[in-house]
């Protein structure tokens, strides 16, 4: 069977099921989340005194910092399928609710998920995905309040081209725009360690040079630990190295990542180790070289890929 | 040490505890008083781990434990255990304090769960060559150190599913288990899911609710009290060249664990006894890969050699080196390692559930991957 024909029959069962199970929102309707959403959105209508603005319905019953999908979820069930399928990215595209009703102070909510729509593969900026789309339903009680129509985009992420087929090479490896999903954990930088995000700024992949006895290490410190001198400097690291060690990361969720990941322990041809993602199907040994991601103005991520023998 | 645990005292091992973590470090502390035969009014001095929540204040007001000489905590999470007994017999031996109870209590299950991401670890200077990799569950951290040891030894999976075996095989035959009465076979290790390749989650020890205390006095004191004492033979802490907590990756070599080395020479310097005269060893489980790299640095067999030492039937009850007859982290309970030392005092009296017979030696260590500690308890 093509990847397709399997993505469509998985779509199909799953669209069999209908409605998974009512899941029923953390706390009922209350004015303190009103009030920090209001705030949050920059909404000064003076009327949400009691009743709830009718766009935060999905606040109600989204499952907190730490909440897992449920098994009969729909959507998480087949983002499972296209995940797999190697669709690893994801972007949400539409969102159309429509309210029934202002919902009161009070209230308990709870949510029901069907699967609607499923195409593809489609050719996209971001690269080619599937449109998922479901259909959400809040409820008090049996009265429906609030319905919702949402679609994601899964997709695979278009890679920058290799450097043995781009066009005009640089020396520096390219900066690659972030996928659109990265929510990931941030760095904490302090005078020891920002010359290394300010390399990842520039393309440069950075490692800490003794200014006395010329020493690489890294981590960074602010101390020598062979001669005692405090003048660390830097020098540019060629970006290729070799995987000395690697984790695939199954559970739990990782903030910003999508689970399977690989995280290697790369060993660098200067000398020094240094852990970050890995594109690729991953050993050890494997001859790796950098990539960088935008994050955003101030942060960009250095990771790994394969990287031919030549 | 001029120093003996004369009281040990637990909670339920429980998912959901459904009380306070100060309640539970307050009924820990109780039971094992009792245990000791001692008042809350004997007590002077309080020993925890800095990750514990419970402040020693408030578990003297919670005892009414009027006055205290001498209180201490221990950095880098379960690497504390066994430093929380060096501390508090350093306080016997000096005079600090005459009486001193080490505790850990914590809803590790129902409340906050260590498993789980910290995103605001990465706050640590450290972490953030971790964290934001997605390097950031124990786990995760533990796997990268598997992988290598793997791959250096030819170690496999089922070779760090036979301690698993081994831990809950004990923990069947132990009512206060979690695990009671549930064996697993090296196939449900196998059929288990990946965590974090090279790890199962049988490979994972449990997550659980509950607290243990342990009432530490002078030798003298220790012979007039109810129970037979287990001897604070030797106690030390260890933390290697390069030391980071968890994320030790950057030493020449990735398949030691360079800080239960030093450990290691430290109890058998201090204790004058070798690896031969151990006759039973409670080993941090928290994740089997580093059970076996522990043998290694211990000293019990040589380096790559463990799955080898332990497929030799070794660590069974009757074999050469018992290992957690209670059924360690991964079948009793995970008390950051606290209810592997009062496993050990149980066996230095003999009263263990899954009891060696002619203890006259127990080895305790604590976490792994961090900077850490261990014990020799044996007979006054």
């Amino acid at each position: 069977m093509t990847d397709k024909a399997a993505i469509e029959k998985e779509a199909a069962r799953i669209a069999e099921q209908g409605e998974c199970a009512p899941r029923l929102a953390r706390d009922p309707v209350n004015q303190p989340m009103i009030n920090n959403w209001l705030e949050a959105i920059g909404d000064e209508h003076p009327g949400y005194t009691g009743t709830a603005p009718p766009a935060m319905v999905q606040v109600w019953t989204m499952a907190g910092l730490h909440g897992q999908r449920t098994l009969d979820d729909p959507l998480g069930a087949m983002m499972s399928i296209l995940d797999e399928a190697g669709y690893t990215s994801v972007v949400a595209t539409n969102s159309d609710q429509t309210y029934h009703r202002y919902l009161k102070v009070g209230e308990h909510l709870s949510v029901t998920t069907s699967l609607e729509d499923v195409t593809g593969p489609k050719r996209t900026g971001l690269g080619e995905g599937w449109f998922v789309t479901t259909r959400s339903t809040w409820w008090v009680g049996d009265e429906a309040v609030a319905e919702m129509r949402f679609r994601v985009l899964k997709f695979k992420p278009a890679h920058a081209p290799r450097p043995e087929t781009a066009s005009a090479q640089s020396s520096t490896p390219a900066v690659q725009p972030a996928p659109p999903e990265v929510q990931a954990i941030r760095p904490s930088v302090n005078r020891d360690t920002e010359y290394f995000w300010e390399g990842t700024r520039q393309g440069e992949l950075r490692i800490q040079r003794c200014g006395g006895c010329g020493l690489l290490r890294h981590p960074p410190g602010p101390m020598c630990p062979e001669c005692g001198a405090t003048k660390p400097k830097y020098l540019v690291s060629e970006g290729y190295g070799v995987v000395y060690s690697y984790v695939v990361h199954h559970h739990p969720q990782v903030p910003g990542k999508q689970t399977p990941f690989v995280i290697a322990l790369i060993e660098l041809d200067e000398g020094v180790r240094m852990l970050g993602e890995l594109d690729g199907v991953p050993s050890v040994g494997q001859r790796v070289e950098v990539v960088f991601t935008k994050v955003d103005d101030d942060l960009t991520m250095p990771s790994w890929r394969p990287r031919a023998d030549r | 040490m001029n120093a003996a645990i004369v009281g040990i005292g637990a909670t339920d091992f429980s998912k959901d505890s459904g009380r306070s973590e100060l309640q539970l470090a307050a009924e820990a502390v109780r039971a094992a008083l009792d245990d000791a035969g001692l008042e809350p009014s004997d007590v002077d001095g309080l020993v925890s781990f800095t990750m514990d929540t419970n402040a020693e204040i408030a578990v003297a007001r919670e005892l009414g434990i009027p006055e205290l000489t001498f209180f201490s905590r221990v950095h880098y999470g379960g690497g504390a255990a066994c430093a929380t007994v060096q501390q508090a017999a350093m306080a016997v031996e000096t005079g600090a304090a005459k009486v001193v109870v080490c505790y850990r209590a914590f809803n590790e299950r129902s409340g906050h769960r260590f498993g789980q991401v910290q995103t605001a670890a990465a706050a640590n200077i450290d972490n953030s060559w971790s964290y934001p990799m997605g390097l950031g569950t124990p786990a995760a951290m533990v796997a990268m150190f598997a992988r290598r040891y793997m791959h250096e030894y030819g170690a496999t999976s089922e070779d760090f599913g036979r301690i698993a075996v081994i831990d809950r095989k004990h923990a069947a035959t132990n009512p206060h288990a979690w695990f009671h009465d549930r064996p697993i076979t090296l196939d449900d290790h196998q059929a288990s899911r990946w965590i974090a390749e090279p790890l199962r989650l049988l490979d994972c020890c449990q997550e659980s609710d509950g607290g243990v205390a342990l009432v530490v006095t002078s030798a003298e004191r220790a012979r007039d009290l109810p129970n037979k004492p287990a001897h604070v033979k030797a106690a030390t802490q260890g933390s290697g060249v390069d030391q980071f907590t968890m994320t030790s990756y950057y030493r020449d070599d990735l398949t030691r664990l360079p800080e239960m080395g030093v450990v290691a020479r430290g109890l058998w310097e201090k204790s004058g006894i070798g690896p031969s005269d151990v006759d039973v060893a409670v080993l941090y489980d928290h994740f089997t890969p580093f059970v076996l790299v522990q043998l290694e640095e211990l000293g019990f067999c040589g380096r790559g050699e463990a799955k080898d030492f332990i497929k030799s039937g070794a660590l069974e009850l009757d074999g050469t080196l018992p290992l957690n007859p209670h059924g360690g982290q991964l079948g009793e309970a995970y008390l950051h390692g606290m209810n592997g030392i009062a496993e050990g005092v149980r066996q230095v009296r003999g009263t263990a559930v899954n009891q060696v017979a002619d203890v006259e030696h127990v080895l305790v260590t604590a976490g792994t991957g961090v900077p850490t500690s261990g014990l020799v308890l044996g007979q006054l």
